[in-house]
């Protein structure tokens, strides 16, 4: 008989090319649609007097680059170099052992080898190697160096892109080397040459013209904070009135405008509204909002050090001006990286403040007394533990909750079990997704750092697919139909991920649960939620059948 | 066959080769016993300085740990003083279990679903445990080798040496950090061939020292056990160079040379190399800071001045419609 | 399909799923397809354990009644997957289901030269091409599906929460243009 034909004969483009053995070197990159996101327009450049706004399109042969491009990016290299530690030795003591490799989502989800975080990293590595070290000059390819070329450079706008920022990579380093402290400096040298993506650069030009990401002047802010007090008083029955800008307030409260503008985010801003408004006629506290500080996040952290500090010196200006006490700061990641690691820092020392101490339960918060600014879960634990909100659990019944860890506040901060104890106090079905996927080796929404555009979608979608597997877990399992998360872009980006993965499942913010269990003075009888679905019959159904103990399973 | 390693296996054999031949058929045993050695200890010292100098010379503009595990921050809840430390303390005990515990390495663990949806974890435990073995192995080694270099020889090296050797085997009794050091050492190498994952990311500069340190130990296994290398000679070569009065005895073989060759090559090879990672570790930070910037402030030695859209410029923009929507404002119309 | 295929195709069951799945993972760059085989832990390897739970069921429903829903079902996974990873173009991300004709054929070698099964064979085949057309319809679901929330996700995001306050009219233009 004849030999029977092969069907790659037929397939051969449908095959991928055997490559084992090719070094990653020798693997051109292809830059795919889906996978990146659109070249930051120059108006929003401009705006930030940043270097080269133009016209580029990523997928065209010319990126239209400065005729020095490359002695810039080796100043800025040597630069860099010198002032952080951080990128210094992590560009020398990488021992290439592997820990790292798999821990990536974008790895796990694309099957995209250059996403292991170590090869991410040897991507400026072999250049430094080439151009910093006599070792790796005279090696050449054999000591993993190589010339920065223009196909380099591409290669690492297209993969620098490609990493959220999320440290998982770090936890498990045996050096903690941090691949998205690499990603950081290497976006700020893409920046050199004008190479930033527009999903960035344009919320960064809006926060630093109106204030926030969104480009939402100051009365349509109000506008739309005014909206929501409609809808809560339908909802509830209760009148709550926000202030804004308000001299001589308590507390500012600063959170991200994401929140304020889009959904189920907005939910979450309702919660905060519901209780700061519970807070001031139970205890008098006054608390504003400000339209000029009007955005907690920052998109700075993924351009360059500069700009984040350049955001995030409205923080402190206008608690400065208004005169209050301390900061409040919402539900936020990257935000709380920057509070947490980053602002005392840059624009501090804000002694015009004082050291923050919750005026309702006397507590001291001692862990932010150089910042002085609190994390609203924080803040809301202390109030639980001291028994002075009302809470009823059961009107959160009709959801069955997962925690998902967002990265920052998991590895930049370490805020794992002050949200755990908000949910088991606000909700009464709570379930842990397994250990290896929460707490500090939490797994990216695969949309951070600046990367939750449209555009990139199929990027999201696989770099999404390790978390959405794990909270599909808990679904199958034990029937969760939410999501609770304290990030705005965890609440702007699982809808659609869940939608492709798990769509059986919401998301939600920590204060949106908050909100909806806490017993507001004067409200009328609720039936539905914020959201208007409705609140599960008490009558009807036992609570304890529904009832199961919280717990940290996975610890 | 990959290149990669190729090379590096080649370039050892001819590290080999030249010092054999070159005792052996040169006579150079001056060059190999005593300027070489000296040669190789000042460039690793000096080595080792200067990049640990670089590298602080370079600021920590930011306090950016890491942080694995609960942070501190109301009194009531669990504080996880060493994955996410607040205190210096904290710091030195995270750095110790890294350093001498492999620390993150360790926290591999494998989670694994069976059919009845039932999850377990499995600790992956094979690169934590022979990197450990390696290390910790390579430094008995290193300590034992002391005795060398010191006369008479202390207490407790000998009483190291007695628990080395517990397992009386042949004649002299194996020591077994040499053993561990060697099994160890092929295996790392050979994660390094068959783990596709790692394969794809070695470089021949993570060769080399592989296949070095395995020629080290191999030389030294050789010469104590099979060739019998004249010990007595050896120590007092050895010595001599510790006094700073070198001599060549006679008849220690070319095995000997050819060992004391490549540790030579290894300790001058080692600035210059990712073997640094045994300084760096230190340096890390993401490790060796605690994480508790809101608390005390951590100063930018370069913190620049940057240009920021203050207030006033903010309310000029808009002050008119601020008014409308009923905003307070500092200036009015 | 004769008594005698489906016995035959049981008792190769293991290998020819082995195979199967050995050959969907080497669809990926192989430093990728090792991790994918190696590491079996649902978590930390979600595509991986996707194609080995799912390739064992589809088989025996191959073999069986082919009920639509209850193939779609084990074969939508993987190809959601596949929809999503951009290294492949549409006609690599169905493949593997045709990869099954030639694993069929090298593993019943000599029962075909025997001429015992070539024409139950053939049946079967078209079978895999039912499969194959299943696969198409799933993709192409997918496909759609991103380019809905693509299309749709600013809208949802945005513009809802917008349109509820009635501010639909003062989104500033240059807004528009990132979506
Ligand atoms: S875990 Fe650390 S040392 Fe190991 S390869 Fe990754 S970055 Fe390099
Ligand atoms: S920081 Fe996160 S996204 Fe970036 S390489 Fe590490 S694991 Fe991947």
């Amino acid at each position: 008989m004849s030999k029977l034909p092969k069907s790659d004969e037929y397939f051969s483009k449908i095959k991928h090319d055997k490559t084992s053995g090719a070094e990653w070197m020798d693997t051109p990159t292809v830059i795919r649609e889906g996978m990146f996101c659109y070249a930051a327009k120059p108006a929003s450049v401009e705006t930030l007097g940043l270097p080269f706004p133009r016209e580029w399109n990523p997928l065209h042969e010319d990126w239209k680059l400065p005729e020095n491009w490359k002695e810039i990016i080796h100043k800025g290299f040597r630069d860099r170099l010198e002032r952080f530690r951080s990128f210094k030795v992590f560009m020398d003591i990488c021992v290439r052992c592997g820990a790292c490799s798999d821990k990536c989502h974008f790895f796990i989800g694309t099957g995209d080898p250059k996403n292991m975080p170590v090869v991410r990293a040897e991507l400026l590595r072999s250049v430094y190697r080439n151009d910093f070290t006599k070792v790796g000059k005279i090696l050449g390819k054999l000591g993993g160096a190589r010339e920065l070329t223009l196909d380099v450079l591409k290669e690492w706008w297209y993969y620098m892109f490609q990493c959220t920022e999320c440290r998982r990579c770090s936890v498990f380093c045996p050096y903690g080397i941090d691949t998205a402290e690499i990603t950081m400096m290497g976006r700020e040298l893409l920046n050199l040459l004008g190479l930033n993506i527009d999903w960035i650069a344009t919320p960064v030009s809006n926060c630093y013209k109106t204030g926030n990401h969104m480009g939402i002047q100051p009365h349509a802010f109000k506008d739309m904070l005014d909206f929501f007090v409609d809808e809560i008083e339908e909802v509830t029955g209760v009148l709550v009135e926000p202030q804004f800008n308000k001299k001589g307030a308590d507390i500012l409260f600063i959170t991200p405008s994401g929140d304020v503008f889009g959904d189920p985010g907005t939910y979450t801003c309702m919660g905060y509204m519901i209780l700061l408004h519970y807070l001031k006629v139970k205890y008098g506290l006054n608390i504003t909002w400000s339209t000029y500080a009007s955005e907690g996040g920052n998109f700075g952290l993924f351009t360059s050090n500069e700009v984040m500090k350049r955001l995030n010196a409205k923080m402190y200006a206008e608690a400065k001006r208004l005169g209050v006490k301390w900061i409040l700061g919402g539900e936020c990641g990257h935000m709380w990286r920057v509070i947490n690691q980053y602002m005392g820092t840059m624009n501090g020392p804000a002694d015009f403040l004082e050291e923050p101490v919750n005026p309702i339960t006397g507590t001291k918060f001692e862990n932010a007394k150089s910042t002085k600014m609190v994390h609203i879960v924080e803040f809301t634990a202390d109030l639980i533990k001291h028994g002075k909100l009302d809470l009823d659990p059961a009107r959160n019944d009709h959801l069955k909750v997962t925690f998902h860890d967002s990265c920052n506040p998991a590895r930049g901060m370490g805020m794992l079990d002050e949200p755990r104890y908000v949910i088991k106090n606000v909700c009464n079905n709570f379930y842990e997704m397994p250990r290896n996927c929460i707490r500090e080796q939490t797994f990216c929404c695969g949309s951070g750092s600046g990367l939750n555009a449209s555009e990139d979608m199929e990027l999201r979608l696989a770099g999404g697919l390790p978390r959405a597997n794990a909270v599909k877990y808990v679904h199958d399992k034990h029937g969760v139909n939410m999501m609770a998360c304290i990030c705005a872009i965890d609440r702007a980006v699982f809808p659609p991920l869940m939608e492709y993965w798990v769509p059986e499942v919401d998301v939600t913010g920590l204060h949106e649960m908050v909100a909806n269990a806490l017993i507001i003075p004067g409200e009328k009888e609720k039936t539905v939620d914020l959201r208007g679905e409705d609140i599960l019959d008490k009558e009807k159904v036992g609570t304890d059948e529904f009832y199961t103990r919280p717990s940290f399973s996975g610890r | 066959m990959s290149t990669k390693y190729m090379y590096s296996l080649i370039a050892v054999i001819v590290l080999v080769l030249l010092a054999y031949v070159g005792v052996e058929a040169a006579g150079l045993q001056i060059f190999f016993g005593v300027v070489i050695p000296y040669l190789a200890i000042i460039t690793f010292v000096g080595g080792f300085i200067y990049r640990v100098m670089e590298w602080s010379r370079s600021p920590v503009p930011f306090r950016i740990p890491t942080t694995c595990g609960q942070q501190k921050s109301l009194p009531w809840i669990k504080h996880d003083k060493v994955d996410n430390p607040f205190t210096a303390v904290g710091v030195v005990i995270r750095m110790f279990l890294e350093i001498l515990f492999f620390r993150s390495l360790f926290r591999n663990t494998k989670c694994e679903l069976s059919e009845g949806g039932k999850i377990s974890y499995r600790w992956e435990k094979w690169l934590w445990l022979f990197s450990l073995a390696f290390h910790w192995s390579f430094l008995v080694v290193l300590i034992r080798h002391l005795r060398f270099f010191l006369e008479p020889v202390p207490a407790s090296l000998q009483f190291l040496e007695k628990i080395d050797g517990f397992v009386q085997v042949g004649l002299p009794g194996l020591f077994l950090s040499g053993a561990v050091l060697l099994v160890a050492a092929v295996f790392l190498f050979l994660r390094r061939v068959y783990i596709p994952q790692v394969r794809y990311i070695s470089l021949a500069a993570d060769f080399f020292p592989l296949f070095l340190i395995i020629s080290v130990a191999l030389s030294g296994i050789l010469m104590r056990y099979f060739a019998k290398v004249d010990i007595v000679g050896a120590k007092e070569l050895t010595m001599g160079l510790a006094t700073f009065h070198p001599t060549i005895p006679e008849g220690i073989g070319g095995i000997f040379y050819v060992h004391v060759f490549l540790v030579s090559v290894l300790l001058a090879y080692f600035p210059f190399s990712k073997l640094m990672h045994l300084g760096g570790v230190f340096l890390s930070p993401t490790r060796n800071l605690p994480n508790n910037t809101r608390a005390y402030r951590h100063i930018n030695p370069w913190n620049p001045p940057v240009k920021v859209h203050t207030y006033q410029e903010y309310e000029d923009d808009f002050r008119e419609r601020m008014i409308e929507a009923g905003l307070p404002v500092e200036k009015e119309l | 399909m004769s008594i005698q295929l489906v016995n035959l195709l049981e008792q190769k069951k293991t290998t020819i799923v082995k195979k199967w799945f050995d050959l969907v993972v080497e669809t990926y760059q192989p430093d990728t397809s090792q991790f994918l085989k190696s590491r079996k832990d649902a978590f930390a390897n979600p595509v991986g354990n996707c194609i080995s739970q799912n390739l064992g069921p589809l088989f025996d429903e191959l073999i069986s009644k082919m009920n639509y829903e209850t193939t779609r079902s084990f074969l939508f996974p993987i190809i959601r997957v596949r929809a999503v990873q951009p290294t492949f173009s549409s006609s690599q991300a169905i493949a593997f289901v045709f990869s099954l004709k030639e694993i069929i054929r090298e593993n019943l070698k000599k029962e075909i030269r025997e001429k015992q099964v070539a024409d139950d064979l053939l049946l079967f085949e078209s079978k895999i091409d039912g499969l194959g057309l299943i696969a198409f319809d799933i993709f192409m679901e997918c496909r759609e599906k991103v380019y809905s929330i693509k299309a749709n996700e600013e809208r949802k995001r945005t513009f809802s929460a917008f349109e509820r306050a009635g501010l639909i009219t003062e989104i500033p233009a240059n807004r528009s243009s990132l979506s």
